[in-house]
């Protein structure tokens, strides 16, 4: 009986629908075995089963082939008619679904089980529940209703682990590769890992770090912007710590990683717990791109080779610690299809029965081949680099894994030094942006580390998969499934495979520039048209057959565009009539100086030069001291240091302050920070000042402001008092004077500008649509990067006066 | 004084270069330039020597006040319960700054003498700086000395003029042309304004001195444009003047609004870097260079070019001239006037016989408005092409669509305290139009009225908004009658955004303007310092 006449008129459930083997599994039986029902069980997410269905199975480009078939209407049709989207989730507990919706599930007459976690770097206790407890939930609930339809788990290949030698197609229990686990004891093991991490995270200690750790990344940034960025740290420390145990346990047992770890007991279990549902396995190897079906190089998301291709071609992967004369096992996806519906139409078997889909034993690719003509390929089609100059890809010399490690390392502990230097200099503008720079290339080493660590392994692997069994169900096919259902990997050229399928599609959908910029068109032509800055590659399908978890989709680098051409665009945007308002920072946004400074200045005006020399001495002694406090909290420090204007009088104060204007203020001011203020009264935005300088300092800059927030000191029978008549406008409290402002003058917060140069402003900075970083620091010159916030390198006059120390001329006003 | 024995200076002279001429000294910015011009077709205008000084300032000062031009002596136009106001040429005279005494504080001590001896009570001095910055106190207790300081200073009674104070001016008339005469409220309503004047060049003093530097943007518009300065050939030749046409016609109408000045003009000699000490070679012709000036000559290049730009520009802002004054003479302004026009052209005229293809010149660290500051680009366009193009009679130096070549580094540098407006104007205005014409129609006004610039000139120690305009406008004579100008070794972006050429030598210089004049052009050098007119045939 042939495989469609077989599956007709069967029911057939499906999980991980919306990952990559599931979405061309749900195409290949729509398509090709009409009278077939499909049931998908689909996690809800946000959105709702029904929403993500529609979103992320039926628009994705596998469809297109069967719509142009039927057509829209027929399309819809077919869907509507044929598939029942069920909402649960295999990872919680009964499924997480209605009664009927369990039901229902128990009704089919065949359960394919695609969803998987499948990023290697899964936190265990994620791996656990949805590889392991996942598919035990499902048999749980087919127990319950007494079914016991034709189960079809999908596995891996490398269920075998590390081992070397002849892999074959039997349960592991029964073979060599054999893991006497409890795996009952490692579900509860994991979910106490979590619980404890969890706890551990929460530990003063542990908290105090992170405050650290906070502190050293934004810089005194406010308590909000602080306690998210603390939590997120926290979150990140947990999951870090989970995926570190994953991976522990899984190497003490002989796995590369969770993911095989999981899916091995997970096989385990199945037979265990089984019961008297008859049991298929199919085991696939790295599966990649399509060759044939439903058309040549249909991909979803970024699979395990991409990211090795991508790096590759843009010159950053120069080595890779494999063995050349090694097989690397990979399988187009429509085969995989082709012999699960092979698998699924056969009848239930009594025992347990495994398939490997896999091409290593028949069909062998070897890394040498992978690699030369991946390096032929991309000499004929290069990357262009940001100057438009195309990348030559390096040549492999395979080292060991060691070896690139130890490379890596190296470098990597350069640029962290570097990086943590350039952190700690007072850098700003290019200096800051140089750090931006380095850390951006260190982390880029980070990820192709992680890369190194966590794939070398596969690719490394020496086990040969076998595939009788696949094999002699291939010879069992009439002629017809045979056309329709080919999983033979014979069939495949793989030079053809991959210089004429995979990597054009690969570079199609990867974002890195396939041709320089045109004058035309200064962003850079980008493939595949999607080139929004936020945009995460890959699809979100976390807990499905998808790497989207996995470090790949963040890693990717973005493809770099002309910087000019982006910052111009952005200061376009800035300098539009359609803005309201431009708030300004004073202190390095506007000029280079500092409160320290003009106390500095103004205490000295009046004093012979040795009593300035004194006070210039005790300030230098006090700085240290200062710049702490100063980094530890801001409006501490300004209330502390304002002290120092008490008994100051107010008459002579204000006098004196117009002389610093000039002397001083004036002196280190940015004329193109100044113009730009200007700019933009003259676009008619509102121009706000907003600082912690005091209110007699910043008064001759009114003219430039509709509006200035700053503290002013209390005053008592004509002498200041030294103490603040208000909290100063610092970190948080400078978004909410911007809100107030613009709320009082009806003015929308998504059309205003924000001019800052440092962590401190973030408050400010993220509450308008429109943040400037001004000469940043480099934590800001970091984020502003990541943010794609316009950059503004202001500078002073060239050719102006430079004082070396913030005192007033001697004996100026005597 | 052994100058007092010495044989008369000698007048300045053309000198026709041949093989033997050896390199002319050429002023550089905060440097200098050895340049050797091509023999058989190149000139060199030498400034005469330094005239001698005043044997006793303070003495001539006293007789020019007891003894006036066209007026009372000064002690019978003071009484008691009058109104005096004492003005006077603010830090842009002379240059460099001279030592001190300052003249101004010599006669204003003199003045304030004879007002005291009259029981005047109420006097105001005022530096009349139209709309350059406000003087700072150190310089206004150098132009002033201490003494006159601190005894009007705290009182108020000392002060930078405000053109911009919405009450401090007043408009006192129109001239027949139609111009405006605005001028300073305290200035208007005192019964005698004292004016004390340097005269440096011949563009300085007579009605200028107080129609202009006590006036502001509503009086001073209409003689500081381009129509005017086209019209001034030159504006150093006070009779071919439509600058001082003008205001000479402002200068009747404040005669006749009963506005009465005593005028009291001063000349300097042209002793700017001594006959004696490290500098003297500068002021003496390259033949007769001794083996010490020579040598002294090489330390200073030698060290300039280790100095670091700024410790190069402090050390040269710092040298204060060891001026002399050579005459006084006081009285009704226009008489005066023609007196000191007397003197200053005695000490600068050197006749030139007929113009040149190309003229070049050296141009110094100094301007008028970048004492203790920074000679910006647009300034160095103001010098060369402003103040030494016209430092001429007659006819210009170079003929019409000749060469202009200047050397000055030309640094793309401001000072931002002194000349805000400079920047914006270099980076919005010269990048939309380097044409006088259309720069002054599509921007002046803006930058003039401009609030922020006000509030700088007014409380800062900024130019007016407006006057980067006066400056380029000041070149627009140039501009419109040469063919070609070429800033030799000058910063090449800096230049071109002024619409000049960049050249790195002297010979390429020539081979640039090649274009312009053919091939064998005539050469004139303008040889500063000292100063210097030419009186061209």
């Amino acid at each position: 009986m042939s495989i469609a006449a077989a599956l007709a008129g069967k029911r057939i459930a499906i999980t991980g629908s919306t990952g990559f083997l599931g979405t061309a599994l749900v195409e290949r039986l729509l398509r090709c075995v009409p009278d077939c029902e499909l049931a998908l069980l689909v996690r809800p997410g946000r959105a709702g089963a029904q929403r993500r269905a529609e979103r992320e199975i039926w628009r994705n480009a596998a469809f297109d082939r069967l719509r142009e078939e039927l057509g829209a209407k027929g399309f819809a049709d077919c869907t509507a008619g044929r598939v029942s989207v069920l909402e649960c989730d295999i990872a919680a507990d009964g499924l997480a679904a209605a009664p009927e919706t369990l039901a229902d599930i128990a009704s089919c007459d065949i359960l394919i089980h695609s969803a998987a976690s499948v990023a290697f770097d899964n936190p265990l206790d994620r791996a656990v529940e949805t590889n392991l407890a996942g598919p035990l939930r499902l048999l749980d609930t087919l127990h319950a209703h007494n079914a016991s339809p034709h189960f079809v788990a999908i596995s891996t290949a490398y269920v075998a682990g590390t081992r070397k030698g002849d892999a074959e197609e039997h349960l592991l229990s029964t073979t060599p590769f054999s893991v006497a686990v409890d795996w009952e004891a490692e579900i509860d093991s994991a979910r106490r890992v979590r619980q404890r991490t969890e706890d551990e995270s929460r530990t003063p200690e542990r908290l105090a770090h992170f405050t650290r750790e906070a502190a050293k990344k934004l810089g005194a940034a406010g308590t909000t912007a602080l306690a998210t960025q603390r939590e997120h740290l926290r979150e990140r420390w947990v999951e870090d710590a989970l995926i570190e145990a994953g991976r522990a346990r899984a190497a003490s047992l002989g796995f590369a990683d969770a993911y095989t770890f999981t899916k091995a007991l997970a096989e385990q279990a199945l037979v265990d717990r089984r019961h008297a549902v008859p049991l298929s396995i199919v085991r696939p190897s790295i599966i990649e791109s399509s060759l044939a079906e439903p058309h040549p190089g249909w991909i979803r998301g970024f699979r395990m080779a991409e990211p090795i291709i991508i790096n590759y071609a843009q010159g950053i992967l120069k080595d890779f610690p494999a063995l050349p004369e090694s097989i690397i096992d990979v399988i187009p996806v429509d085969l995989v299809v082709a012999a699960v519906c092979a698998v699924a139409a056969k009848p239930p078997p009594e025992e347990p029965e495994v398939f490997h889909a896999a091409s290593g034993s028949v069909n062998p690719f070897r890394f040498q081949e992978l690699h030369d003509w991946c390096h032929d390929w991309f000499m004929e089609h290069p990357v262009y680099d940001e100057h438009d100059q195309p990348i030559s890809p390096p040549k492999w010399s395979f080292p060991s894994r060691t070896r690139v490690a130890d490379q890596l390392s190296r470098a990597k502990r350069t640029l962290h030094i570097t990086e943590s230097t350039l952190r700690m200099l007072p850098v700003r503008g290019a200096a800051a942006e140089a750090y931006a720079e380095v850390q951006e290339q260190r982390e880029r080493l980070d990820r192709v580390a992680e890369y190194v660590d966590l794939y070398g392994m596969y690719v490394e692997c020496d086990a040969t998969y076998l595939t009788d069994r696949l094999m002699e169900l291939w010879n069992e096919l009439d002629e017809d499934d045979k056309a329709a259902f080919c999983f033979d990997p014979s069939a495949i050229d793989w030079r053809t495979y991959l210089t004429e399928v995979h990597l054009p599609s690969v570079m199609a959908t990867a974002r890195v520039k396939v041709a320089p910029a045109s004058k035309k068109d200064l962003g850079g032509r980008l493939a595949g048209g999607e080139a929004r800055d936020d945009e995460v590659a890959g699809d979100e399908a976390a807990g499905e057959h998808s790497a989207s978890d996995s470090p790949l989709a963040r890693w990717l680098p973005s493809a770099r565009r002309s910087e000019h051409a982006i910052m111009e665009r952005r200061r376009q945007q800035i300098l539009s009539s359609d803005r309201h308002l431009a708030a300004f920072d004073l202190e390095n946004t506007l000029l280079a100086s500092n409160v320290v400074a003009s106390w500095g200045w103004l205490s000295t005006r009046r004093l012979p030069r040795s009593e300035q020399a004194r006070i210039v001495a005790r300030a230098l002694a006090e700085a240290p001291r200062l710049l702490k406090l100063d980094r530890a909290d801001r409006s501490d420090f300004l209330r502390y240091f304002y002290r120092r204007f008490k008994g100051a009088p107010v008459d002579q104060l204000s006098d004196d302050t117009w002389e610093m204007f000039s002397d001083m203020l004036l002196a280190q001011a940015f004329p193109a920070a100044i113009r730009r203020v200007r700019r933009h009264r003259d676009l008619g935005h509102r121009t706000v000042l907003i600082t912690g300088a005091l209110d007699f300092v910043v008064e001759p800059f009114r003219p430039l402001f509709d509006h200035i927030v700053c503290p002013s000191l209390g005053t008592a029978s004509g002498r200041y008092t030294g103490r603040l008549t208000a909290t100063p406008p610092i970190g948080e409290n400078r978004a909410q004077a911007l809100r107030d402002y613009a709320q009082a003058e009806g003015l929308d917060l998504a059309e205003c500008i924000a001019y800052a140069d440092s962590t401190s402003d973030l408050p400010m900075l993220e509450v308008v649509g429109f943040p400037v970083a001004v000469n940043p620091e480099p934590k800001l010159a970091s984020l502003a990067r990541r943010r794609g916030w316009l950059v503004e390198h202001f500078s002073k006059a060239p050719g102006g006066p430079r004082k070396l120390v913030p005192i007033a001329p001697a004996g100026a006003a005597r | 004084m052994s100058r007092r024995d010495a044989p008369a200076p000698r007048p300045g002279f053309v000198l026709e270069t041949d093989r033997s001429t050896p390199p002319i000294l050429f002023h550089h910015g905060e440097g200098f330039r050895l340049e050797k011009l091509p023999p058989g077709r190149s000139r060199i205008i030498y400034p005469a020597e330094s005239h001698e000084g005043l044997a006793d300032p303070d003495e001539a000062i006293c007789d020019a006040l007891a003894d006036p031009l066209d007026s009372e002596p000064l002690a019978a136009l003071l009484r008691p319960d009058m109104k005096l106001t004492i003005a006077f040429d603010d830090i842009s005279l002379p240059l460099p700054p001279m030592r001190r005494p300052d003249i101004r504080q010599r006669v204003i001590e003199a003045v304030l003498d004879t007002a005291a001896a009259a029981g005047v009570e109420d006097v105001h001095i005022i530096a009349a700086l139209a709309l350059h910055r406000r003087m700072t106190e150190a310089e206004l207790r150098h132009a002033v000395g201490d003494r006159v300081y601190d005894a009007f200073a705290p009182s108020g009674c000392l002060y930078n003029h405000d053109a911009e104070d919405p009450d401090g001016m007043v408009v006192v008339g129109t001239t027949d042309h139609g111009e405006a005469v605005q001028i300073s409220r305290r200035a208007a309503e005192s019964d005698l304004i004292v004016y004390v004047n340097i005269n440096l060049v011949a563009m300085d003093g007579g009605w200028k001195s107080t129609a202009t530097g006590l006036s502001g943007y509503t009086g001073l518009r209409h003689h500081h444009n381009v129509t005017t300065m086209r019209n001034s050939r030159s504006f150093m030749d006070r009779h071919r003047s439509e600058l001082h046409h003008s205001n000479w016609r402002q200068g009747e109408v404040l005669a006749n609004a009963g506005i009465k000045i005593f005028q009291i003009e001063t000349t300097v000699n042209n002793n700017l870097f001594g006959e004696t000490g490290p500098l003297s070679m500068l002021q003496k012709r390259e033949w007769e260079w001794s083996a010490k000036d020579r040598a002294a000559f090489i330390a200073m290049q030698t060290g300039l070019s280790v100095m670091p730009r700024r410790a190069r520009r402090r050390a040269f802002q710092q040298w204060l001239a060891p001026y002399e004054m050579t005459s006084v003479q006081a009285g009704e302004v226009e008489s005066v006037h023609e007196r000191t026009l007397e003197h200053v052209l005695a000490q600068h005229i050197v006749p030139v016989q007929g113009q040149t293809d190309i003229l070049t010149m050296g141009l110094p660290y100094i301007c008028p408005y970048n004492v203790n500051s920074v000679m910006n680009p647009i300034l160095v366009m103001c010098l060369g092409l402003g103040y030494f193009f016209n430092l001429y009679r007659g006819k210009p130096l170079v003929r019409e669509g000749g060469v202009v070549i200047m050397g000055h580094p030309t640094d793309w540098e401001f000072h931002p305290v002194h000349h805000p407006s400079y920047i914006d104007f270099f980076e919005q205005v010269l990048t939309e139009s380097t044409d006088p014409l259309v720069i002054e129609e599509r921007f002046e006004k803006q930058f003039a009225e401009d609030e922020w610039y006000r509030h700088l000139y007014r409380n800062s120690y900024a130019y007016h908004g407006v006057h980067p305009f006066y400056m380029w406008y000041w070149g627009a004579h140039a501009l419109e009658y040469l063919g070609r100008v070429i800033v030799l070794g000058g910063d090449p972006a800096a230049v071109r955004r002024m619409g000049f050429q960049p050249a790195s030598t002297m010979a390429d210089a020539l081979e640039m303007a090649s274009d312009v004049v053919g091939r064998q052009p005539t050469i004139t050098h303008f040889h500063h310092p000292p100063m210097l007119m030419a009186d061209v045939e």
